[in-house]
């Protein structure tokens, strides 16, 4: 039988381990803990036990922004689909050479630094941007029109931004479809239209929301999306978490809210899970 | 007909993501400072960089740290990743779970979940922290990249070298980690990948000293990018192009052998 040394086995588990319980469940439990703490006037932490954080949250302001940061966040995600479902359609017919150049394409713009990307937009966008210098020096429009510094605004940074994240799993799903069952179904008579909503959607169920999840999760943390892209004082969750952490300084209530969209997002997980999705599959592409 | 607008669409796709990328590294040619319209071809700004030494160093800083955590999170990854799939032990499967979490929470609740504990424990935020936190959110995506490779053919192919009386490091360096290459690059890539580009983690755990390319541009932003910032990220879009080129050929190549 195969010999195995405790060397080996401790080099290899001891590092993880300790990773796992120091670096990522300490922290989370430390900030559950903290969500039931109060905070006193210079922003220090009082040992007194308390559920107020959470009670604080069901107030009209904090619902109404959780609404809004949820209905940006779908929205981005269904553009999200609606652009990459063609997209990896389409791709997922070509040759596999040109099937690998494309999807290491795709992550080309990620790879540079988001906040530059999301600088381009500004200089692309803003009023003395060149879409409306442009516009107005060929007198198509005769003001400048407010693209960015709005909602239209934050979710075109959150589609931009998270566009890849879509395309790489729902690319893996619908690669994987068996190319003969969808000729079956335009030799039986299928259009493209019902092909797509009866075979391909229904068989890449998982992938698309594996994409969804690694969208939806996200765009309602970037905060710095809103901040640069949207006007002032529009918020969403990201920045008002971000905000208790370092302007309002009440880091309970901070991580009360933390706490309540971790358990939205392992809600949203479980989900993944119960359709059929492995753990595996998020994020690993 | 139909082909071709299924290429127009991907290349409208495309046109989209390039699009902010292309402005910026036309106009860090550009001789005007105001970004509107293209005045005429200079390396003025190249120039200019390079007399820009806190520029310079936020960006030595950026990929020294994107490089150390890449390493030390591929390291602890891959070896976790095997350590996991071989041993059994108490807690395994839940330090299985915890290993998601990294990955499935949104990032500001790793930021700020970090931040409260350097300051906890005390440790004073610095460039160190940001390496830090940037490892503690590569590691799984290491860890899930390697785990994809393994598969019944590693353990047979392990055992054959056990029987064929290889020591444990003969196993582990010539046969286990070659044949986890794959993923164990994968995994690379996406570390390096996701340091360079997080924003976020590094907000929130950086001091007021520390001085990265991201936290450098966030402060910039509010008065305006000077044209050496693109000029500096048209030099960093090429690195990354480069490396990216480089995976593409290795793809091939191992392609090309699986024919053979």
């Amino acid at each position: 039988m195969k010999k195995e040394s405790k060397f080996f086995k401790y080099l290899s588990l001891l590092p993880i381990s300790f990773y796992v319980i120091v670096l990522i469940f300490l922290p989370l439990l430390y900030i559950f803990c903290l969500s039931f703490l109060t905070t006193d006037y210079y922003g220090g932490i009082n040992n007194t036990l308390t559920l107020s954080n959470y009670l604080n949250l069901i107030d009209l302001v904090y619902i109404k922004l959780f609404i809004k940061s949820f209905l940006i966040a779908g929205i981005s995600t269904f553009i999200c689909i609606c652009i990459a479902y063609p997209f990896v359609i389409f791709v997922s017919q070509k040759k596999k050479m040109t099937k690998n150049i494309i999807m290491t394409l795709v992550m080309v713009p990620f790879l540079t630094n988001s906040l530059i990307r999301t600088y381009g937009w500004i200089v692309l966008l803003r009023k003395t941007g060149i879409v409306n210098t442009f516009l107005q020096d060929i007198n198509v429009i005769s003001s400048p029109i407010s693209f960015i510094y709005n909602d239209f605004g934050i979710i075109l940074g959150m589609v931009y931004t998270l566009l890849p994240f879509m395309i790489l799993p729902l690319f893996s799903a619908v690669d994987k479809i068996d190319k003969s069952v969808i000729e079956a179904s335009y030799d039986l008579g299928s259009t493209s239209f019902k092909t797509f909503f009866k075979i391909i959607v229904p068989q890449t169920k998982v992938g698309l929301f594996n994409g969804s999840l690694m969208v939806f999760i996200p765009a309602i943390g970037y905060f710095f999306i809103a901040d640069l892209l949207g006007g002032g004082k529009l918020m969403l969750i990201g920045n008002l978490i971000k905000n208790q952490f370092l302007s309002a300084r009440n880091w309970p209530f901070g991580a009360a809210i933390s706490i309540s969209l971790v358990l939205i997002t392992f809600g949203l997980v479980k989900i993944y899970q119960k359709i059929g999705g492995k753990m595996d599959d998020l994020g690993g592409f | 007909m139909k082909k071709v607008l299924k290429n127009i669409f991907i290349g409208l796709v495309f046109f989209f993501l390039f699009l902010p990328i292309i402005v910026l590294v036309c106009f860090s040619f550009n001789s005007s400072e105001l970004n509107i319209v293209f005045e005429h071809f200079t390396l003025r700004w190249y120039y200019e960089l390079f007399s820009n030494k806190q520029l310079i160093e936020a960006f030595t800083n950026t990929i020294l740290i994107a490089i150390i955590s890449t390493i030390v999170s591929t390291v602890i990854g891959t070896m976790g990743a095997i350590g996991l799939h071989k041993y059994n032990f108490p807690f395994k499967n839940t330090i299985n779970k915890l290993l998601y979490i990294p990955i499935v929470i949104p990032e500001i609740v790793l930021g700020i979940s970090l931040l409260s504990i350097y300051t906890l424990f005390k440790l004073e935020l610095s460039i160190y922290t940001i390496l830090l936190s940037h490892i503690v959110f590569c590691i799984p995506f290491v860890v899930v990249s390697v785990r994809s490779a393994i598969n019944k053919n590693v353990d047979t192919i392990e055992q054959a070298a056990y029987d064929l009386g290889a020591s444990n490091f003969q196993t582990l360096f010539l046969i286990t980690l070659p044949t986890l290459l794959s993923g164990i690059r994968a995994g690379a890539l996406l570390s390096f990948t996701l340091s360079l580009d997080d924003v976020i983690i590094s907000y929130f755990t950086s001091g007021p000293s520390s001085n990265t390319l991201p936290l450098k541009i966030y402060s910039m932003i509010k008065t305006g990018i000077t044209p050496d910032v693109y000029a500096l990220s048209s030099i960093l879009l090429l690195i990354v192009f480069i490396i990216l080129t480089f995976n593409i050929l290795m793809q091939m190549r191992s392609i090309g052998s699986d024919a053979r």
